[in-house]
This record gives structure tokens, C-alpha cells and sequence, in this order.
């Protein structure tokens, strides 16, 4: 008996080896829904495209979640090969020198061929070091756009073709929309700290901070209060929240944002252009509209152009050699034009590279689909200044904590506008120091 | 006091009986805690790359972080609350059931019932029923004229998760008042009744005196449970908001440290809450124990 086992297990451990001539490589993501399930289907086809590597993703819960689940398994030497981190963990994983891999350095390394000028300037320069070396792989880059409810539109007697362009464009149509009845609230919005914060700064050419936000080094600092714009926009929405024209649809990406569109409740939501799979999803009983983010009019410069946000892949230390060829050949997969253009075009992730935009216009994709490019032509609408380059600060996940509570305390009236960005700074820049202290 | 001795032949023998369990203890209590301590008196980069010794820095940012006073605060204000109202429920049914002759055992099964929801699950039908988008509460509210708001009233996110932290406990204590009652002899009351003291009087005078182990025990417990085992609930329904509103201490700890990984603070309002718990467990055995009327 005991004999008859050893030999089956002996067996069995043959077969497993077999199959263990292909490499495994981990992959930590956070890509939810509809979103897990497309990126499911491009690593499966991946592996069925060869027989050396077999990529294993797996869902770790939401960005930050998976960043700390990653910085955790670091800790415990237990790390994946490559994690996926969201832009504003950038600045926590730069600094992390001898914990992640770059990029650059793990391409030169393993000779895979890799041109940096490939890629859309726009995404790279968000996560590239001053000398310009890129450090992790932007996989999914998107940027806040505006989608609407041409029905509601029509109801109201507006144009359903022509989205509003400016914030006093927004209003008045919110109030048509209202006072029509098409339409119980006039707009709402995911991610208050990225959508109505950071990309309206950047929208309206104003820094958010010291030396080219953050990008510039670790001793920068916060300048949100300063950015006369932003105190009245934050105080505009606390208004449009008191009648009505706005919704509030929580912290963080706010959850409550999307069923408020999706049911017709909202006219107007403002999100990730990332948003579009789940909007097309859900979005049923109406026709969807795309358009570019508002701006106040006679701001000088406005629009200047968006920055991005989404996650990039960090290819983590510590693993032997061939796991990191196989890194190299997956994240070369990963960035072919039929894959990106695939992605993007089912996502409304940004495309990364020029190809796959390319790709895209052949395909006829943006004719067949009107709206779907607005993305694309936010972030390239004029070329990035300092201050719409993108932010890099430390522990900025919990400034964009603090950016919520500050804004919660706003709707709920209890300071004026001006007062919770003088908070939003004297906070952040306290966790920031923090950052700058401990990794000096 | 007579206790049972047992005389083991090897002397080693005990020693070697508890060593599991004080394995357990060592490597699941004690190791975490040490490190805890450790921690809270340094600075450390999130991947633990970089580690300076900072003594007392971590303690005296803590102190005057309004932010930690604020949680402080809150913890005290939830605390409060939810042991108030899960013992006074939990008496209230508790009383009524004892009044039940026959089917005491049926209402008894279906009020314990809660108890094997788990926090997390009671957590999210409570933020079900009291989501200001699609949940019933805030709808019936609104016909009476309250607009229901927990995603930006900090009074309403506190109410929901007192309510939704109490539920599952008054099941708890519930089962421990129905025990307290069943072991007050009826005779007494009887008597009492004899001598013309009416409900309220009997109550007053008589069941709850004789009840104050048990309460004092389920307060102990009810802080406890208050103070450090309620993150699912809070988890599931407020995440610590509105701006804070509901940032309990636990809660602080898991975000600072988990999410912000900010380490040396965390590890700090740990070390922080252990001296709370000490305190509150040599209160439990050495004051209450003594002073309760048995």
C-alpha cells in the first residue's frame, strides 16, 4: 500500500515538473468587474501564445490594497514579480530603491527590445526619474472625461450633440435639465480628489505644489490653498451640492457616483475615461455621450491639457533570472499594438503607445464609436507644462484621504472652501515631511 | 478559597502540557506585540528598507495630532453608545422574555440568532438599509421630513454604526441577562410582591441589584468589544468617515498602518490601545469583581 503511494507520488512529481518547465510568473492586479475578466483573457492568450512562461494573475482588491498586500509579501520575501500600483503610489515605490526593479534597467538586462520613444509622452513622463529612465510599465492610463445622457439632454431641450464646455455651461444646462424634469440632479462625480482637485488644476495651467508638483524632488510641498481657481471651485460645488445641480457621490472613486448616472438620476458624470466599460455595461436605457472636461471660462490658458491617472506595473526584486526574462517577454506582449489597441478600445484606458492609437484610427475604432477619444485628446491637447505634468509627493495616499475629509467637512458646511484647502496643505505637507524624513 | 491541587509525578510533565498553548500565546500574542513596541519607537519606510531610532517621537506626534485626539474622542462617544444600548435592549428583552411561560425557548432561539452574523455581513445590511441612494431607511426618513445623509452627516454615520455594532451584541447579552434572571430566586420576588411593591418597585429594588454581576460583567465585555472588535462593522459601512466622524482607534491603527504604512505611528496608537486594554482587564479583576453585591 504504503509502496503503491510513493510510486504514484513519484509519479505525479514527474508530471508537475514537466509542467514546471514553464516558468511561473506572478502578477498582483486590482482590475475588478469587467475589467479583471478582459485582462484574464489577455494573459490566457498570452500563455497559449507560448510554451516558455505561464503568467498567474491574481485580484488583490482595490489599488491600495494591492499596493500594501505587495509592500506586505516585500516584507515577507514572498513578493510577486510584478505589481500593479496606481499613480499616486508612484511616489512610495520610486523611493523604494533595492525593492523595485526598474524598467529601463530590467529591459537592458534581459535584451528584450524596448524603444522608451514608443510610448505616448503624455503617460511616460508621469513615471519616469529625472534622468528621464523609465521605471515601471504603464499598463492602464486613463484621464477624467465627461459623460452625459443625450436623452436627458433631448428632454430638456438641449442639444444632445453638443456637451457643455465650460462650468457656467454646466449649470445652465443642469438647471434646464432640472427644471424640465429630464433629470433629478445635474451632474456627479467619481474621484473628487483626482477629477475635481488635481485635473482641474492641471486643466486650468495652476500648480499644485512646489517644484513642478512633486516631480522636481522629495522636499516639494503642497500649494492646493493658493490656486485661486480651485478654492472657487470647490466652494461652486459645495453650492451646486446645496441645490441641487451636483451630487456628491462619496470618497475615494465614489461608489455612489456611477448608480446615480446609470439610473438616469444624473444627467452629467464626470469619471476615468476607464470608466466607459462599466458605463456601456450598465448605461442601458439611454444614450451615452462622451465629452472633454469643463473649464471656467476666461481662465487664461484653459484648456491646457489633463494629466493621467490609472496604474503602471512595478517589476519587484529579488527573483530568480529567468522569472525576469519572462517578465520582459510578457510586458513586450503586453505593449504590442493589437494588445493595447484591444484594451484601450474595450477599457477607455489610454492607448500607451502611438502604434496602438494608430491601430485604433485604422480600425476605424474612433469613427464607429464618436466620443471614445476624448481621453486621448485631453492629455495631448497642448504639450504638458510644470504644472500639468502630473504630482509626485509621498504618502499621497493618505492625502488623498485627507483631500475627501476635507471636502466632506466642506458639503457638510462646517469651514468655507478656502479654509479646507488651507487644511489639505498644512495636513499633507505633514505626512509629506513624514515621507521625506523616513526616506532620506 | 479551596482549590484542586494535582500533584504531577514528573516535574516536567506540567511544563510540557502548557507548551503548546504557550506557543500559541508566544508566537500569535506576544511576538506581534514586541514588535509593535519595537516599532513605535522608530521610523521606517514602508518597505523596510531604510529604519531610524526616533525614542519618543512617534508618542508625543500622536498627542498632538488632532486627528488622534478627534479619534480618541470619537472612540469614547461610540463606545458609550453602544454599550448603553446594547445592555439596556438586551435587558428589555431580557425581562420580557423571562415574563413568557411557554414560549420563552422560541423567542430566546430567534433573539440569539443575530449573534451568528457575521460583523462584516451585519455591516453591510445595515449600510444596505441606510445607503441614502437606494436604501429604505433614508427613504422613510425622508417622509417624515429628515434627509438621511451618512456620507456627509457625521451624526448619522455615528448612529448607523452604533446601531449596526449593537445588533449583533444585545444577542450576546441577552443570552447572558435571560441566564441572570433564570438565577434570581422567584421566591423573592414573590415576596416582594406580598409585601406590595409593584413591577417597577421589584425591578428596581430587587432584579437589578441581583443582577449586577452579570451587568458589570457585560459592561466590561460590551467596552471591550466597543473599543477593539467592532473594525468589520466600521469597515463595512463608514471606512472611518465622514471627515472622520467615525475614525475610531482601531480603525486608525489599520488605516495609518495598513493603507498609509506609516508603521512607527501605527505600531505607537497600538502600543497605545494595549495599555487601554490592560487597564480596562485589571479593572474587570480587581475592582469590579470585589465592589459587585453578590
Amino acid at each position: 500500500m504504503m509502496r503503491k503511494f510513493l510510486i504514484a507520488s513519484l509519479m505525479l512529481g514527474t508530471s508537475l515538473s514537466a509542467a514546471n518547465a514553464r516558468t511561473t510568473i506572478t502578477w498582483w492586479h486590482a482590475m475588478g468587474g469587467e475589467l479583471g475578466t478582459k485582462l484574464d483573457q489577455i494573459v490566457a492568450a498570452y500563455n497559449a501564445s507560448q510554451d516558455k512562461y505561464t503568467v498567474e494573475a491574481t485580484y488583490k482588491g482595490s489599488y491600495p490594497e494591492t499596493m500594501t498586500a505587495a509592500i506586505a509579501a516585500f516584507r515577507a520575501k514572498q513578493q510577486p514579480d510584478i505589481v500593479q500600483v496606481f499613480e499616486v503610489g508612484t511616489g512610495t515605490m520610486m523611493a523604494a530603491k533595492g525593492a523595485v526593479y526598474p524598467i529601463y534597467q530590467l529591459m537592458k538586462d534581459t535584451g528584450a527590445p524596448f524603444d522608451p520613444k514608443a510610448f505616448l509622452p503624455a503617460v511616460v513622463g508621469y513615471y519616469t526619474d529625472a534622468a528621464g529612465n523609465m521605471l515601471s510599465f504603464p499598463f492602464n492610463s486613463s484621464t477624467p472625461i465627461m459623460y452625459y445622457n443625450k436623452d436627458a439632454f433631448q428632454k430638456a431641450g438641449l442639444d444632445p450633440n453638443t456637451p457643455p464646455k465650460t462650468w457656467e455651461d454646466v449649470v445652465a444646462d443642469s438647471k434646464k435639465i432640472m427644471d424640465s424634469g429630464a433629470a433629478k440632479c445635474g451632474f456627479t462625480s467619481g474621484w473628487i480628489s483626482w477629477v475635481q482637485t488635481e485635473n482641474f488644476s492641471a486643466w486650468h495651467n495652476q500648480p499644485i505644489g512646489t517644484l513642478q508638483n512633486g516631480i522636481g524632488g522629495m522636499d516639494a510641498r503642497l500649494t492646493y490653498s493658493k490656486d485661486a481657481l480651485l478654492v472657487k471651485h470647490w466652494d461652486d460645488l459645495a453650492k451646486w451640492q446645496k441645490s441641487g445641480v451636483f451630487e456628491y457621490g462619496g470618497p475615494g472613486g465614489g461608489n455612489d457616483a456611477p448608480p446615480k448616472f446609470y439610473s438616469g438620476e444624473c444627467a452629467m458624470y464626470m469619471n476615468s475615461s476607464a470608466s466607459l466599460a462599466g458605463v456601456v455595461a450598465n448605461a442601458k436605457t439611454f444614450q451615452v455621450g462622451y465629452g472633454m472636461m469643463p473649464y471656467e471660462a476666461g481662465a487664461a490658458g484653459a484648456p491646457q491639457n489633463s494629466i493621467i491617472g490609472g496604474a503602471t506595473l512595478w517589476v519587484l526584486q529579488g527573483h530568480p533570472k529567468e522569472e525576469y526574462q519572462g517578465v520582459a517577454d510578457f510586458l513586450t506582449y503586453l505593449s504590442s499594438a493589437a494588445v493595447q489597441a484591444d484594451w484601450h478600445q474595450f477599457s477607455g484606458y489610454l492607448p500607451i503607445t502611438m502604434a496602438a492609437y494608430e491601430l485604433g484610427q485604422k480600425q476605424g475604432f474612433y469613427d464607429k464609436h464618436p466620443g471614445t477619444d476624448v481621453g486621448i485628446k485631453e492629455i495631448n491637447l497642448n504639450p504638458p507644462t510644470d504644472n500639468s505634468k502630473g504630482l509626485r509627493f509621498g504618502n499621497y495616499v493618505q492625502v488623498r484621504d485627507i483631500i475627501d475629509q476635507e471636502f466632506q467637512k466642506l458639503l457638510a458646511g462646517s469651514e468655507s472652501a478656502q479654509d479646507a484647502l488651507n487644511n489639505v496643505d498644512a495636513r499633507g505637507n505633514d505626512l509629506i515631511a513624514q515621507f521625506e524624513a523616513a526616506n532620506k | 478559597m479551596d482549590t484542586k491541587r494535582t500533584i504531577f509525578r514528573h516535574r516536567l510533565l506540567p511544563y510540557f502540557l502548557l507548551a503548546p498553548q504557550l506557543a500559541v500565546t508566544a508566537i500569535f500574542f506576544l511576538w506581534p506585540a514586541g514588535q509593535a513596541v519595537v516599532q513605535s519607537f522608530e521610523r521606517e519606510d514602508a518597505f523596510g528598507l531604510k529604519t531610524t531610532f526616533v525614542g519618543l517621537a512617534n508618542y508625543t506626534a500622536l498627542l498632538s495630532d488632532p486627528d488622534y485626539l478627534n479619534s480618541l474622542k470619537v472612540t469614547v462617544v461610540f463606545t458609550v453608545a453602544v454599550t448603553l444600548l446594547s445592555l439596556v435592549a438586551a435587558l428589555v428583552l431580557a425581562l420580557a422574555v423571562d415574563r413568557m411561560i411557554k414560549t420563552a425557548t422560541g423567542y430566546t432561539t430567534l433573539l440569539v440568532w443575530p449573534y451568528a452574523v457575521a460583523p462584516a455581513v451585519a455591516g453591510v445590511m445595515w449600510w444596505f438599509i441606510f445607503n441614502p441612494t437606494i436604501g429604505l431607511m433614508p427613504y422613510l426618513l425622508e417622509q417624515v421630513g429628515y434627509h438621511w445623509d451618512h456620507s456627509l452627516k457625521g451624526t448619522d454615520a455615528m448612529i448607523l454604526v452604533v446601531i449596526a455594532a449593537s445588533w449583533n451584541q444585545i444577542s450576546y447579552n441577552f443570552l447572558f441577562f435571560v441566564a441572570g434572571l433564570q438565577s434570581i430566586p422567584a421566591s423573592m420576588r414573590e415576596a416582594a410582591a406580598i409585601d406590595g411593591a409593584g413591577p417597577a418597585k421589584r425591578f428596581w429594588t430587587i432584579t437589578l441589584p441581583l443582577l449586577s454581576p452579570t451587568t458589570f460583567f457585560l459592561m466590561v465585555v460590551n467596552v471591550v468589544y466597543a473599543m477593539f472588535s467592532t473594525f468589520a462593522t466600521i469597515h463595512a459601512t463608514t471606512q472611518g468617515g465622514p471627515a472622520q466622524a467615525t475614525n475610531i482607534l482601531v480603525y486608525k491603527v489599520y488605516n495609518d498602518g495598513f493603507i498609509g504604512l506609516n508603521l512607527g505611528s501605527s505600531s505607537a496608537q497600538s502600543v497605545v490601545l494595549m495599555v487601554i486594554v490592560i487597564a480596562l482587564t485589571v479593572i474587570q479583576f480587581a475592582w469590579v469583581e470585589r465592589r459587585v453585591q453578590y
